[in-house]
């Protein structure tokens, strides 16, 4: 359903988001007019300009390798959808696998 | 004053020093205020009560042991994307309805170390996107000054929950001006660090090469305090360099307007604002060169192309970091769900709101194949101009002055266009660009009663020139009369 500048049903499959009909006719027009308005950065002459790739200039910070105890698996598990007794559960993925 | 509630922090704390109230006293003076009128403002998402005053308790069992701290049994409200074991963290979203963190964010074991209790949850624009609050999945904040008006947003929670003494202080964040725009509307002071300054880890993340925790007070002074509890290198952040931080507080002693080098950039007195607005301003610029500061205009031209940038690159990181909610581990799970991609496509779909699935949208255009060069790494590229831009001006000025928003706080339900509402953010989101750090100053009142603040900007770490900037222009401009209705 392209009928603009935007294939917003396909945007929407890569963002893995089920839209209904009428959100994509409604995000059609506005992300249109939100591209034309970022457009206007084009008229800016970049030209030799590195890009800023980060919020600052740091780059490869490290610490040192060690083991340490990290979130109890309870924890990690509380907020789950749906669990097992020690792992999170899910729909069937693979083909012909067991659920 | 009336009550404990309107204190701020200093001046709770020198009282809770002096014995002359409690911790817990001043807890439920807080909790008594939003019982009798967070009905009516809808700051507070959820209150842990009996949490609190747990906290409160043992804070005063601390101060009774000797103990001192300069947070020691002040209550702070949390904006609901940072992360306080054992309470909720909605994001104010659907799709985190009934999750309970189970760890501290480093800017909570920072309070709770201080002493601070973490003292309710504020509401805010589902996951910081949004600059009135009205995104909320969870419900309507308004504006403590005039009811009909928004708070602003994204932190609409936290400024409405300060600026109507519902709470002491609280936590805002701040991606493109989610904690300076609605401390002007809400007559608080609001800062926003430079990027690095204050760790993210168990904050929910929008825009990471942009996003970062601040305070959102009473005065510069609380400001001050509570920004050196929340600042600092992290090991769970490794976007925060080792520099180290200086007792703001203590270096505001003797901050005075004389001989401050204050930059005004013209691109931010543009006509197409409100004139209010501008004259708030202008006279807050007028104030500072009565008291002695150097006030000159300068420009910042690449300032035409911010909004462009910022609605290029924070769409296409907030997609990225949103991918995390995917019915997994934790997080609304659809009961549509059918095989993975569904699992994925209907969770999320339910789960989030409409300008949170737009900005995910833009997000994936912005970076899908074919267009990631022209927009993305464009964007990247006027990023690096932008930035630069400020580096030269912050050799010529201690501090740059311009207006926080293009006006006060707007009618609840006024902005229905996507585009028109983004524009709110059009003087805040150049300094997140840049890196800088920035604050709003409540400056005045608009001649219908709605608050409004000055902004201030200054280099990147350099928080002590900008609170020293703010504290001598909350002097000169005197006390404000405080019309909470």
């Amino acid at each position: 359903m392209k009928t603009g500048k935007i294939d917003v049903a396909y945007v929407a499959e890569l963002a893995r988001l089920e839209l209904s009909p009428e959100e994509l006719a409604t995000f059609q027009p506005q992300m249109e007019s939100i591209v034309g308005f970022v457009e206007k950065i084009k008229e800016a002459d970049v030209e030799g300009v590195e890009p800023m790739m980060f919020g600052q200039d740091l780059v490869n910070v490290l610490r040192d390798d060690t083991v340490r105890p990290s979130m109890d698996r309870e924890a990690a598990l509380a907020n789950a959808p749906a669990r097992t007794e020690t792992e999170f559960k899910l729909p069937k993925i693979v083909e012909g696998a067991e659920s | 004053m009336n009550g404990l509630h309107e204190l701020g922090i200093v001046e709770a704390a020198e009282m809770l020093e002096r014995r002359e109230i409690s911790s817990v006293e001043l807890v439920r003076a807080v909790i008594d205020r939003v019982r009798a009128k967070d009905g009516e403002i809808g700051a507070y998402l959820t209150f842990d009560e009996e949490g609190a005053l747990a906290a409160a308790e043992y804070a005063d069992r601390r101060r009774a042991a000797g103990e001192k701290g300069p947070m020691l049994g002040i209550p702070v409200a949390i904006k609901d994307l940072i992360n306080v074991k054992g309470q909720p963290c909605t994001c104010a979203s659907k799709i985190l309805q009934g999750y309970v963190s189970p760890y501290d964010a480093t800017v909570t074991e920072r309070l709770k170390n201080a002493g601070a209790v973490c003292a309710g949850r504020v509401n805010m624009d589902e996951f910081a996107m949004g600059s009135s609050c009205e995104n909320s999945a969870l419900g309507v904040t308004r504006n403590p000054y005039d009811r009909s008006c928004v708070p602003g947003g994204s932190s609409g929670g936290s400024a409405a929950a300060v600026g109507g003494d519902l709470a002491i202080a609280a936590l805002g964040t701040d991606t493109g001006g989610s904690i300076r725009q609605p401390a002007s509307y809400c007559n608080c002071v609001g800062v926003k660090p430079s990027y690095g300054r204050v760790s993210r880890y168990g904050v929910t993340a929008f825009a990471s090469s942009l996003d970062q925790v601040g305070p959102m007070t009473k005065s510069v002074r609380d400001a001050a305090r509570l920004l050196k509890v929340l600042a600092g290198r992290d090991e769970h952040d490794g976007t925060t360099p080792p520099v180290d931080v200086p007792d703001y507080e203590a270096a505001l002693e003797g901050a005075s307007a004389k001989g401050l080098r204050v930059g005004l950039p013209k691109e931010y007195f543009a006509e197409g604002s409100d004139k209010e607005v501008l004259d708030i301003a202008r006279r807050a610029a007028d104030a500072l060169a009565s008291a002695g500061a150097e006030v000159s205009e300068t420009s910042l031209p690449s300032t035409e192309y911010a909004m462009g940038v910022y609605y290029i690159v924070a769409p296409a990181e907030a997609s990225a970091n949103l991918s995390r909610f995917d019915g997994v581990r934790y997080g609304h799970r659809s009961e549509r769900a059918e095989d993975v991609f569904t699992l994925y496509t209907r969770s999320r779909a339910e789960g989030f709101g409409p300008e949170v699935k737009r900005r995910i949208m833009m997000g994936t255009y912005v970076l899908s194949s074919g267009h990631y060069d022209a927009y993305y790494t464009r964007a990247q590229k006027v990023r690096t101009l932008i930035r630069r831009e400020f580096e030269g001006e912050f050799k010529k000025f201690d501090v740059l002055l311009a207006p926080v928003a293009p006006t006060p706080a707007f009618k609840l339900g006024s902005v229905l266009e996507p585009l028109q509402m983004h524009l709110a953010d059009v003087f805040t989101v150049p300094a997140s660009l840049a890196g800088v750090c920035a604050a709003s100053v409540p400056a005045g009142f608009s001649s219908s009663g709605l608050p409004v603040g000055v902004q201030l900007i200054a280099g990147a770490f350099d928080e002590t020139g900008l609170l020293r900037a703010a504290k001598a222009y909350e002097d000169v401009r005197g006390p404000l009369e405080r019309k909470i209705v």
